[in-house]
């Protein structure tokens, strides 16, 4: 592969129920541009963890996946309310979701330190009241 | 040990993929938090669970999971098995508890993969 490619998707913040189709989407697209097994597992989760955040959280967004020779770039970009202290949301098990969102089986205060766990790097910017956009690479 | 040996001690119903088995697996892990799945699962293939919504079929799907076993009775609707059969992912409903059911895999040989 030498040139870059990109897939956009569009979250939709309304429906829990689809959330993860965007990250199902890009595990099968990476599947069949032969990514080793091992980087499509990060790929997949950090993604999903961030694209299930992005529901919870934001109201939806919009999620860039770029895929070149050296790594796979996810760009999760929304316009929720932001994220107030980074330090503690990085904190496992710290979690400001409702009570109804975890008995969906998320906001235990496991979303962002996953997406960190499983990918190579990651930058989160964020301004309160605008919105947060949050960077993760997998080397391949 | 087979799917279908995990569907006989468990006394479980298949509730999609029969013809999945003869797949074997060595490794299980058992949550109702989605997020700690995705954290802690490692090298497991099944996965035990008595949350009972979509996001659970994802999960697996994200994970590689080839079986997800309900615990507690719990049966998940036609949507979900719709998501399951598209990734092959095979799905067992037990009756009993989940530590029994987590008990009665690892007497059987089954360990956590983490």
């Amino acid at each position: 592969m030498s040139e870059q490619l990109t897939f956009t998707y569009s979250i939709d913040g309304d429906d829990f129920t689809r959330a993860g189709e965007a990250s199902s989407s890009v595990k099968n697209k990476l599947k069949m541009l032969g990514v080793s097994s091992e980087a499509i597992r990060k790929v997949a989760i950090a993604m999903y963890e961030g694209e299930i955040n992005m529901v919870i959280h934001a109201d939806g967004g919009t999620i860039d996946v770029s895929v070149s020779d050296d790594d796979i770039t996810m760009v999760l970009a929304d316009k929720g309310p932001g994220i107030p202290d980074i330090d503690k949301a990085m904190q496992e098990g710290y979690s400001t979701a409702r009570e109804e969102v975890r008995s969906l089986g998320f906001g235990a205060g496991m979303g962002l330190p996953n997406m960190k766990r499983f990918t190579d790097e990651m930058q989160i910017d964020t301004v309160l009241g605008e919105g947060t956009t949050i960077t993760m690479k997998v080397h391949l | 040990m087979t799917i279908r040996e995990m569907q006989q001690v468990l006394d479980a119903r298949f509730l999609y993929g029969e013809e999945l088995a003869d797949l074997d697996a060595q490794f299980v892990f058992s949550a109702d938090m989605m997020s700690d799945v995705l954290a802690y699962c490692g090298k497991c293939s099944v996965l035990i669970t008595g949350l009972c919504n979509p996001q659970v079929v994802r999960t697996a799907e994200m994970l590689d999971i080839v079986c997800i076993i309900f615990v507690r009775g719990k049966l998940p609707d036609e949507n979900m098995l719709a998501l399951a059969r598209g990734k092959s992912i095979a799905v067992l409903a037990t009756e009993h508890y989940m530590f029994t059911a987590c008990g009665i895999l690892y007497e059987n040989g089954l360990r956590g993969g983490a």
